[in-house]
């Protein structure tokens, strides 16, 4: 009686590990790590065909250009001032243009916006006018056009980590939601992409 | 002799296996949480170009994707090895992506089709032309939130 007691009490997990190394090997084999990031952007939308295009005219102090060529050089600057430069100048001649924190008359403009904020008041930012247009030629690498994207968005991050440190005391990603909105507002993401100049070498 | 024999004995008992099912349990939970299934064969190469200001690409059911690069290998002989559009398992030209965009917007439910996002996943080494005939499709074919594939880089 005592010895049938026993055997029943005690079940063979012996095997339950093998069971569960088979699962684990299926998955193992199955498994692709969510690894996509990007650069996330918006496109335009494309003018209905009927309506008359109108030219959007920027004024030339709130335009920044940057071209990229075939070649992966870069030159960047307000209309008539464009000059060669290194990537890692980028950020800092972007941050500069947007910013303009010496209100040069050559730099863009800034419109005083007022945002409601979520707990009830009224916040005054001097929102910038600035347009970052970014060209490439058709032979432009896509890795040097991805690479200047990124310091494009690098300059804009800095700004809004910026904003965010001086107006809510924390940085632009542990904001909730509300405040990102309102700090998104206050530092647009504008860069505008024309269609490629058809550069024939 | 025999005293200490079955003392050493007593002293180093079976260890007790027990526990295994448990740890193997843990890891198997933690890749199937982890696993997305692979649901399409690739039929290009890429290498995808470094950023540092990436973002996650957030939930995977909105996003549809588009892969641009060379041939991979097995299909090189019969294609060549200039860049091709690969949408769903076939390799496209540009002038389909507006069929693309229509059918990937019918499978989502209605309330989702305005958040559809295209992941462009090229290889570094492509040439604009081609990214930007496919953006031009996208504009026309309404699909405007994109997002550049890259993989993450800590600077350079």
């Amino acid at each position: 009686m005592a010895t049938d007691k026993r055997k029943v009490q005690e079940i063979n997990a012996g095997s339950m590990a093998d069971i569960a190394f088979l699962l684990l090997i299926f998955f193992l084999v199955a498994t692709t790590m969510n690894t996509d990031t990007g650069l996330a952007r918006m496109l335009p939308p494309i003018p209905p065909e009927d309506q008359q295009q109108e030219e959007v005219k920027v004024k030339e102090r709130n335009l920044f250009l940057v071209l990229i060529n075939g070649s992966g050089q870069i030159m960047a600057g307000q209309p008539g001032k464009q000059e060669f430069i290194e990537l890692r100048d980028l950020k800092n001649k972007t941050r500069e243009f947007v910013l303009n924190p010496l209100e040069d008359e050559d730099l863009p403009e800034k419109e005083e916006t007022v945002f409601d904020l979520p707990d009830g008041s009224k916040w005054t930012y001097p929102v910038s006018l600035g347009v970052v247009s970014l060209q490439t030629t058709r032979d432009t690498g896509y890795q040097p056009y991805i690479m200047v994207q990124n310091e494009l968005a690098r300059a804009f991050n800095e700004i809004r980590d910026e904003v965010a440190l001086k107006k809510f005391g924390d940085k632009f990603e542990s904001l909730n939601s509300e405040q990102r909105d309102i700090i998104t507002k206050a530092v647009p993401l504008k860069i505008s992409e024309a269609e490629p100049r058809n550069i024939k070498k | 002799m025999a005293v200490m024999k079955k003392k050493g004995n007593k002293g180093l008992p079976p260890i007790s296996t027990a526990s295994l099912p448990d740890v193997i349990f843990m890891i198997l939970f933690f890749f199937m949480v982890s696993t997305t299934m692979r649901d399409q064969e690739l039929l290009v190469r890429y290498k995808l170009p470094e950023a540092t200001e990436v973002q996650k690409l957030e939930k995977k059911s909105l996003v549809s994707y588009i892969h641009i690069g060379q041939p991979s290998l097995a299909m090189q002989a019969k294609f060549g090895t200039a860049p091709r559009i690969q949408l769903n398992d076939s390799y496209k030209t540009a002038k389909d992506i507006l069929d693309f965009c229509a059918a990937e917007r019918d499978k989502l439910s209605e309330s989702d089709r305005a958040l559809m996002t295209i992941c462009l996943k090229a290889d570094g080494t492509t040439k604009m032309g081609i990214i930007t005939d496919v953006k031009q499709e996208l504009r026309r074919a309404n699909a405007l939130k994109i997002s550049y594939a890259a993989s993450r880089s800590l600077g350079y």
